[in-house]
């Protein structure tokens, strides 16, 4: 199988000044191309870190970091932006959509700078949203926004999907709903999905499980029978 | 466009209101700079190409009987390109329905026809046959103002020969842009006008053949006037030469010219204040924007968006506020330059208008507000680029306060707990207190400075027309005559006090330093003309000595005691050592005072007059004009209760149009500085403010704290803003101050009162407005809201 990330003694401290927080303490760990993987742990435990290294959002410490043959942790910010434009979608616990724009315009944000974008109109079908096109995210439910904040990351067709907290802010119909979008990409397109989240339920719609203590890797699971987001509650 | 275009679109939709606040105040700035540096540049430029196309000369000189030949060697002087011989003389005109005594300056033609320097510019009918006496041209605002035309005539008094004169044309001159009769304060062209008359009826006229008086040099391009004027005042003197001048003493120029001084004052002092305080206004809300938006800075980064283009979208946004503000500013300065060439227009006689503002103008007012903008957004565009984007997608950290000493005085002081927090937040952002407080001082400071021309000029009026000279007339004689005539003088119709006053141009040195002035003489005990000393008394000049007005003694560089040369001009070696007597403050002109006698004693000759001051019962005044209309040795007569009237309505019209301006300036910028701070303090507090609402604070409670930072910083704004204002007022007082006037700095404590009064409540009102929307405030989607 394709490998997508392999990280290589990682680590990450955050300094200020009188105290030292080492949130990544020397993590090895590799993710194949087309899973997707739950990553779970506590709050503090390092996987937002982690995330964010993998994404091109923040540099590690030390160690490496490869997204296929691309070396992440020899990249300057002027690279990670690149890298981050032709490869990455995020979508975040809040949504962080932009407020003045509507559901389209969110997407087109993310296509107006990639090189092989979907029309964003069929981004946002595929989340189902093709009817709330025009609607500014002050309009739309917290599940709508999520949706449209997937179809962004998705509008570029990203080879990685990196989902922090995304049903954090929403009740459990809803946080299934958005699941059910992140399955449904992850089957059809084959992006390689990373979702962050402390509610454990989650991990059982997932290809692997890493568990996170501490800033390492406490132990993996691989899930031999998946379960469908409809049949996870919480 | 591309969608991040679309969202700095909306973006300024939103923010219209702070938006326009800091585009009128930028507005302004762009206005000033555009009416002041554009009509400058279209003045000189006006006037430079009226002076090329119609070879304005670059030295005069004046003489009281040169003969023809001296033209040889003058035209022989290394340096001389062209030279014109003319006689000018003064007369008493007599114009049909003019009941006053007209003055006019008359100038010769030459056989030719047609001058070679200080070409006069037809305007209706023609130049008048150099063989036929009776034809004369004159200046067309004279012709306008009497209802003359080609055709029509008046009597003139000619050296005592009472002539009927016609108008052959109206003419314009580069000599007369700025026409100003003998000792006038104030163009008139009712009562004084230039007439061209041939050369052969002015030399029958005033006994002048063969021979000239006054005369006009061209020099070769590049050519230094200071070897010629010496060559051409050794050349003179023997014909009673009164010292050549270059065109920078030429009356009509030296006028320009102290206009075009005033307007590179104003351009360089005013446009810079409004464009740094919109700089900083745009800072301040930039910097809000981009702390609100700090989770969407991190998602354009995480989305791929560069650290350029995120700059780059901050600063398009005060470019769009710039723009707003270019726009306004144009529209406003356009229309300012127009009125203030309708202003000109009444001074200023050009045959042609170049009064329209250059695209330079407007590109230099336009891309220094751009620039500005982008200077006040840069710093927070830039934070905004650098924010790491793993930083901006995390909330950012509580402000820190600390306990500081303040904070235990205030302890101390058991101040309110709303008290606190507007000191706390002061304290928190002092540059930011500091700035906006400077923003609002310097509202402050400008209505100080505008408060001070009102009462400079109100000083100005009052001691030269009411303490100064209070005479009624003036009668004007040139040459001079004893002073014994005043005998004469005082049996004319309606006079009931008759004073002389004698002026003799001289040159005054004192070391390398000199100044061509008119020494002014007249009797101790002079009561309708005197000489106002700094404390408010009237003083006499003494026996002895010299007594010089303030600005000259600093232009020569004396003090009293010390020994100045004083050669008398239009005299064979009449160059005398006298003591300064005296320094005396006066507002116009350079001036220098001796007592007759004294002069009379330099000069060894019985005392003689070139002014008689009158003070005449107003029941006969057109009795005293219709004699003096017959007068022959009159040169002319001032009505100093018309100029007086004319002088104070023009100072009038200019205050209550520069109060307005200022006026709209001054509220435009305090509210630009009030309103966007209470807008930014509201987008920081709101959740604050609504935690206090829900904990049971009133609105009034509340509002205290928004409006009460805004006033805290006003008030501390005071101070400084009297202490600006007053240095601004200086600067202005002394960017205007030329040899022709002095503007005084007088500063009442009323002018700091209204100006303090004004800012104040203009930032009260735009506190309210902001406090408004603390009532909308909606409690429970603020709490929700993530910061």
């Amino acid at each position: 199988m394709d490998t997508i990330f392999v990280t290589e003694k990682l680590t990450k401290i955050y300094d200020s000044g009188e105290l030292q927080v080492r949130a990544l303490d020397g993590v090895n760990l590799t993710l194949n191309a087309g899973e997707l993987v739950v990553l779970l742990g506590p709050s503090g435990s390092g996987k937002s870190t982690l995330l964010n290294i993998l994404g091109g959002l923040d540099h590690a410490s030390s160690g490496k970091v490869w997204f296929r043959n691309l070396e992440l942790s020899a990249l300057n910010d002027r690279g990670l932006t690149r890298y981050r434009r032709d490869h990455v979608g995020f979508v975040f616990q809040f949504y962080n959509l932009v407020a003045s724009l509507t559901a389209r315009e969110n997407v087109q944000l993310v296509t107006d700078v990639s090189p092989d974008p979907m029309p964003a109109d069929e981004a946002l079908a595929q989340v189902g949203l093709e009817h709330r096109l025009d609607h500014f995210p002050a309009e739309m439910s917290g599940g709508e926004q999520q949706r449209v904040a997937i179809a962004r990351a998705i509008a570029k067709r990203p080879e990685v999907l990196l989902c922090d907290e995304p049903t954090g802010a929403l009740d459990s119909k809803t946080g299934v709903q958005v699941l059910e979008v992140l399955q449904d990409v992850n089957d059809r397109l084959g992006t390689s999905t990373v979702v962050i989240t402390h509610n454990a339920a989650i991990r059982r719609m997932a290809h692997r499980v890493v568990y996170f203590l501490d800033g390492r890797i406490d132990h993996v699971e691989e899930n031999a029978m998946r379960l469908a987001p409809s049949e996870i509650s919480w | 466009m591309t969608t991040l275009d679309r969202k700095l679109l909306r973006d300024f939709r939103r923010l219209w209101a702070q938006a326009i606040a800091i585009a009128l105040v930028l507005a302004c700035g762009v206005a000033i700079l555009l009416t002041t540096f554009g009509t400058f540049v279209s003045l000189e430029e006006t006037r430079s190409a009226y002076y090329e196309r119609n070879r304005f000369a670059d030295v005069f000189a004046d003489a009281k009987r040169a003969p023809l030949w001296v033209m040889q060697e003058i035209r022989k002087i290394p340096g001389v390109r062209a030279a014109d011989a003319r006689i000018s003389q003064f007369a008493v005109l007599d114009v049909p329905g003019q009941e006053e005594t007209v003055t006019a300056r008359i100038l010769s033609l030459p056989q030719t026809g047609v001058p070679h320097l200080n070409l006069p510019v037809l305007q209706v009918g023609r130049l008048p046959s150099p063989d036929v006496a009776h034809e004369v041209a004159v200046n067309a605002p004279f012709a306008k103002a009497n209802d003359l035309q080609p055709g029509d005539t008046f009597r003139a008094n000619l050296n005592g020969h009472r002539r009927e004169l016609l108008i052959t044309g109206t003419f314009l001159s580069p000599e007369f842009i700025y026409t100003i009769g003998p000792g006038a304060l104030m163009p008139d062209n009712e009562t004084f006008g230039v007439l061209w008359m041939p050369e052969i009826a002015v030399e029958a006229a005033f006994d002048m053949d063969g021979a000239f008086n006054s005369l006009a040099v061209k020099l070769n391009r590049g050519m230094s006037s200071d070897d010629v004027i010496d060559r051409l005042d050794n050349l003179l003197e023997p014909y009673g030469g009164v010292g050549a001048y270059d065109r920078e003493l030429q009356i009509s120029n030296s006028f320009i010219e102290s206009e075009l001084a005033q307007l590179k004052t104003s351009a360089l002092i005013l446009p810079p204040i409004f464009y740094a305080i919109s700089a900083f206004l745009v800072s301040m809300v930039i910097s809000r924007i981009v702390a609100l938006e700090r989770s969407e800075i991190g998602l354009l980064k995480a989305i791929g968006y560069s650290d350029g283009e995120i700059c780059l979208h901050y600063l398009m946004l005060a470019v769009l506020i710039a723009v707003a503000g270019i726009l306004l500013g144009w529209g406003a300065g356009t229309w300012l330059a127009r009125a203030l060439a309708r202003l000109y227009a009444q001074f200023f006689d050009f045959p042609y208008l170049i009064y329209n503002l250059g695209y330079g103008a407007y590109a230099l007012s336009g891309l220094l507000a751009v620039v500005s903008a982008a200077l006040g957004a840069a710093r927070s565009a830039l934070r905004a680029a650098r924010l790491p984007p793993a930083v901006a997608m995390a909330p950012p950290a509580p402000p820190r306060f600390k306990r500081t000493l303040i904070d235990r005085a205030m302890a101390g002081l058991h101040l309110s707990q709303g008290v606190v927090m507007i000191m706390r937040s002061l304290l928190r952002w002092p540059m930011r207190t500091a700035l906006t407080s400077l923003g609002m001082a310097l509202a402050v400071g400008v209505l100080v400075a505008t408060s001070f021309f009102p009462a400079a000029l109100d000083l100005l009026v009052s001691t030269t027309f009411d303490r100064s000279n209070r005479q009624d007339a003036m009668l004007l004689f040139d040459p001079d005559i004893p002073e014994s005539v005043l005998s004469d003088v005082m049996r004319l119709p309606g006079v009931i006090r008759a004073e002389g006053q004698q002026f003799e141009p001289a040159v005054l040195r004192h070391g390398h330093r000199e100044k061509r002035v008119e020494i002014e003489a007249r009797r101790p005990g002079s009561d309708l003309t005197r000489i106002i000393a700094s404390d408010g008394r009237s003083v006499d000049p003494p026996a002895t000595g010299v007594m010089l007005s303030q600005r000259l003694a600093d232009q020569l560089r004396v003090s009293p005691g010390d020994i100045v040369s004083v050669e008398f001009l239009g005299r064979i070696n009449e160059t005398h050592a006298v003591p300064v007597a005296g320094i005396v403050t006066q507002y116009i002109g350079l001036g220098a005072y001796m007592d007759i006698d004294a002069l009379s004693r330099l000069l060894r000759q019985a005392p003689r007059i070139s002014v008689a001051n009158l003070q005449v019962d107003a029941q006969h005044l057109p009795d005293l004009h219709d004699v003096l209309k017959s007068t022959p040795e009159l040169t002319g007569l001032i009505e100093m209760n018309k100029m007086r009237r004319s002088f104070e309505e023009t100072v009038q019209k200019n205050i209550d149009i520069m109060t307005t301006i200022y006026l709209t300036v001054a509220v435009l910028i305090t509210i630009g500085v009030a309103y966007n701070g209470a807008r930014i303090q509201l987008s920081e507090r709101a959740r604050e403010l609504a935690s206090l609402r829900i904990l049971g604070f009133s609105r009034g409670e509340v509002s205290f704290i928004l409006v009460g930072e805004t006033m805290a910083l006003a008030l501390l704004a005071q101070p400084l803003g009297w202490l600006l204002g007053a240095a601004i007022a200086q600067a202005l007082a002394t960017g205007s101050t030329s040899d022709l006037y002095e503007i005084p700095l007088v500063l009442k404590p009323a002018g700091f009162a209204q100006a303090s009064l004004v800012v104040l409540c203009a930032a009260l009102v735009s506190a309210l407005v902001v406090r408004r929307r603390l009532d909308r405030l909606d409690l429970v989607q603020v709490m929700k809201t993530r910061e």
